[in-house]
Formats: C-alpha cells, structure tokens, sequence
C-alpha cells in the first residue's frame, strides 16, 4: 500500500478551506498550520497564468527528514505515512533543516509536528480532512498500489507533477496541470 | 515574471519567512567540537610520537580543555533541544543514516576518554602549577587533595596512565571524527544547498585542528612548542583557504541553488562578514602574522591564537546562519 494526494491546480480556487479543516481537525496550535495554500503568478499582464496549490508534507518515499533523524521520531508507518512519535522527539531540529519543502514546524510543546496524512481517519476508511472539505472537489487520496482507487485513475488520466523532483525525495503528493 | 505567494497565510514561528530553527547553540557546539578535536588530536599525535615532554602543552596542559569544551557544547546542544527532557531517547537507538545520531555516541565515547586522559595528567598539573603559579595552586589545592583522597581513584589514575599508547591511538581516530562530524551534521541536509557539499566534513575537521593548534600555541610558555604549533597553524591556514576556495568553485559549477548559495558570499547579504571576518580576520592575517613570526620578527602569541579562534568561532557562526537562508527554488 502507498498512500498519496493528488491536488487539481486547475480547479483549486484558493478558498484554504483545507487549511481551517486540518487545524481543526488536529487541534493545530492558533498560527500554525500544517497545510497552506500556495499562488503562483506567472507572466506579464495581460498574459497571466494562475496556479493555486494546496501543499503540505509530501510524505516522500525517500524522507531526508527520516533519514536525518537522530532518535527514529520520524518514520514511515503503513502506507508509507512519514509520522512524527511525539515521545521519541527530542526537538532537535534535524527533521526541519532537512525538509525541503519547510513542512514541519515546532508544536509549542517542544516536539516537531507536520500533516499525519490523517492517518487515524485513513484508518477507519474516511478522506483525509482536507480533502473531505473541499469544495471544488480538487483533491484526491488513495492508494497508488491499487489500479482502481480514484487516485491512480486521475493520475493515469491527467498530466502531473511533484514539487522539487530533482531534490530526489520522491513526493506522493501530485499537482495535476 | 513569476510571482510566487502564500495565500493561506503560512506563518510557521522560525520557519516563515526565513528558517531560523537553529540560532546560537549549534555554532556554538559546533565550535567548541572542533576545538575539542584539535586539541585531543595533537595530543594523541604527539605522545604517540613520545614528545610528550617536548611538547608538554600540546600532551599534557590543553587536553584539561577538551572535558570544559565537550561539557559546554554538550550544554549548548541540550539548550537548543525543543523537547529537552527525552534527550535520553538518542542513547535508545543507534541510526547509522543519521549523522546526528553518529555525534550523540561519539560524543558517549569522547568526553569520559578526554576526562581519565586528563586525569592521568592531573598530578603533574598540579606539580606544573606548585612550581610556576602557587597562586593558582593555593587556590586549587583542595582538587588535588578530593581526586587524590581516596585510594580507588589513585588506583583507577595510575591503571589509565598505563593504557596512555591506547587512549592516544583511540583519541587521534575519535578526534578526527569528531572533527569531520561536525561538518558532515550540516552537508546531510540536501534541502539547504550551501550545506549540501562534502567538502564541509574536510573544513571543519581543519578549521577545528587549527583552532586547536591556536589554544596550545597560546598556553604553551615554550618558544620550541610554540614555534612548532605556529608552524602546523601556518599549514592548517594554507589548507583551509584551500578548501574555501574548492567550495566555491563546486558551488559555482554546480546547479542554479548552488550558484544563487555562492551569491549570498559573492556579493549577497553575508559577502561582508564572511571575507572580513571569516578569511581575512580568521586566516589571511593570523597567517601573515605567524608568516612574520617564522622569519623572526617577534610578535605577542596571543594576537594571531586570538584571531584563529574568532575565525573559527565565525566560520561556523555564518555556515549556520547563511545554510538556513539557502534553499531551494520552487
């Protein structure tokens, strides 16, 4: 099983109703979030090309982030789900330096905190907060492993792709374009 | 023109809008690991070579340093932690993949060595001190008297000095370690490009032998093991602007994150402190100045030890602060 998001850049609007779901669905801490919104504008006006993402932990298959940490805090859980054990945590900040997508951030207890994936949701067979919430129906989750899951029709249909491919992570959240 | 902004309001505390997770703490260890390194590395060089009363600074004086540097690093290291009290969690695993995990059992290996080291040589300390500093010996005296009360530890003391050929094998191996740890911790984060280069493990392994070299110049009172410690420190220079140079030719070469890294030195916002502070103040002056030294003019030892040390201590202040400015495009 390999778990994976995939986020429709062309019918996302930018609404963050995916970032207020997942803070309260997690009890984020107030001015921190786990999922953020992202706009690109690219070109000289009147020739502007738009391109909103939804971006959060990218629950890479090759985790710098669980390579580098000192204690194994950070590690891969079923499906693939890189997870933080709050109690292994010695808030070092290794985990953080070596994101290069900025996912993680330091809960105000001390240990390191990013997006689960919901995997407590996941587990019990419902979507992912984010993508339960959404309301242009941009995003998709499921297994990458199953030829039927919604998620590896769409990306067998559309043109897709990965932030930062070339940092050789192997992201298993898909933009499609 | 690309326009790139974060809709949602991300403000993450020190990862928006620059990463600033690490702040004094880490150059600080950083530091005083490298220092801690050179100095058990001379050390173990040196009697190994038997000039133990050659260079009686070198073998016998500045290795008390290495437990004082080790314990004040490990206390900075312990400050920086978010989530202090399971500290212990890294001595619950060993991760050969991370190097952080590595420095945690060194360090397990390298401070309790560089103590009975010391140990071994506290009865001639406090002998050196009686005959050159009875004013520091008056004030010290009930030290000597603790370690040397009870007959376990004397026993304990006379048992080490016995395994002083071991202890120094082991200390040159576990400083040279030590020493390219403290670079390899950086160049594993391939998300920060200016950390990200191999050549880091190298230079601060040399920058912390020559911050080493600084501190037994400056101890020692014998114009032989001062001359001789000036000259390794000269070399050490040579070596380290080397490797400055190397590193950013491979940066220059290499991609567009690497090239706009270098740019933050070559012309960028740390251009200034880096070459005034870092290569002139740290390494081009101290090495005109022991330069002169070797030709014979005579100047205060202290002046260029200081200078190496500042280098040192700045080198790693700005690698910290500029990695965590570097990053990738996207």
């Amino acid at each position: 099983m390999r778990y994976a998001m995939a986020i429709d850049t062309k019918k996302c609007v930018g609404c963050s109703d995916c970032v207020v779901a997942c803070q309260t669905e997690h009890n984020v801490p107030i001015g921190y979030c786990r999922d953020w919104v992202v706009e690109v504008t690219d070109g000289t006006y009147p020739v502007l090309e738009l391109e909103n993402r939804s971006e959060r932990c990218n629950h890479c298959e090759n985790s710098p982030c669980v390579r580098c940490c000192p204690t194994g805090a950070s590690h891969y859980s079923e499906g693939g789900i890189v997870l933080v054990t709050k109690h292994e945590c010695i808030g070092c900040g290794a985990c953080i330096q070596s994101c290069p997508y900025d996912a993680r951030y330091t809960h105000p207890e001390g240990y390191v905190d990013k997006c689960t994936f919901c995997n407590d949701r996941v587990g019990k067979g419902m979507q992912p907060a984010c993508v339960a919430v959404c309301p242009t129906k941009c995003m998709y989750f499921g297994d990458l492993d199953n030829p039927n899951s919604e998620i590896s029709k769409i990306l067998a249909l559309r043109k897709h792709k990965t932030l930062i491919p070339e940092a050789g992570t192997q992201p298993h959240v898909y933009f499609l374009i | 023109m690309k326009e790139e902004i974060i809709v949602s309001g991300r403000m993450n505390p020190n990862i928006d809008p620059v990463l600033h997770v690490w702040h004094w703490e880490i150059p600080t260890y950083l530091f005083l690991g490298g220092l801690a390194a050179g100095i058990m590395f001379f050390a173990g060089l040196f009697y190994i070579q038997g000039k133990e009363n050659k260079f009686r600074s070198a073998v016998k004086f500045a290795p008390f340093l290495v437990p004082v540097a080790l314990g004040l690093g490990l206390f900075a290291l312990f400050l920086d932690l978010t989530h202090k009290w399971y500290f212990w969690q890294l001595y619950t695993t060993i991760k050969l993949e991370s190097p952080m995990s590595w420095g945690a059992w060194v360090l397990m290996i390298v401070t309790p060595l560089s103590i009975i080291w010391s140990l071994t040589y506290t009865q001639e300390l406090f002998d050196h001190w009686k005959m050159n500093y009875p004013k520091i010996y008056k004030r010290t005296k009930w030290v000597e008297k603790v370690i040397f009360k009870y007959k376990l530890i004397r026993n304990f003391i006379s048992g080490a000095a016995q395994q002083r050929k071991t202890m120094a094998w082991v200390m040159i191996f576990m400083a040279i370690i030590l020493g390219i740890y403290t670079g390899i911790l950086l160049s594993a984060f391939n998300a920060r490009p200016l950390w990200n280069t191999s050549i880091l493990g190298p230079l601060f392994l040399v920058s912390g032998l020559s911050t080493g070299a600084a501190i037994i110049m400056w101890l020692s009172k014998d114009s032989v093991e001062r001359k001789y410690f000036s000259r390794i420190d000269l070399m050490l220079i040579g070596i380290e602007l080397f490797l400055i140079i190397h590193m950013f030719m491979g940066f220059m070469a290499s991609t567009q994150v690497q090239i706009d890294t270098a740019q933050m030195f070559l012309g960028g916002e740390f251009t200034l402190t880096f070459w005034v502070f870092v290569v002139f103040m740290g390494l081009v002056l101290p090495g005109i100045l022991e330069f002169l030294e070797f030709k014979g003019y005579h100047l205060p030892v202290f002046i260029p030890a200081f200078l190496i040390l500042f280098g040192g201590a700045m080198l790693r202040i700005i690698m910290v602060e500029a990695g965590q400015a570097s990053r990738y495009l996207y």
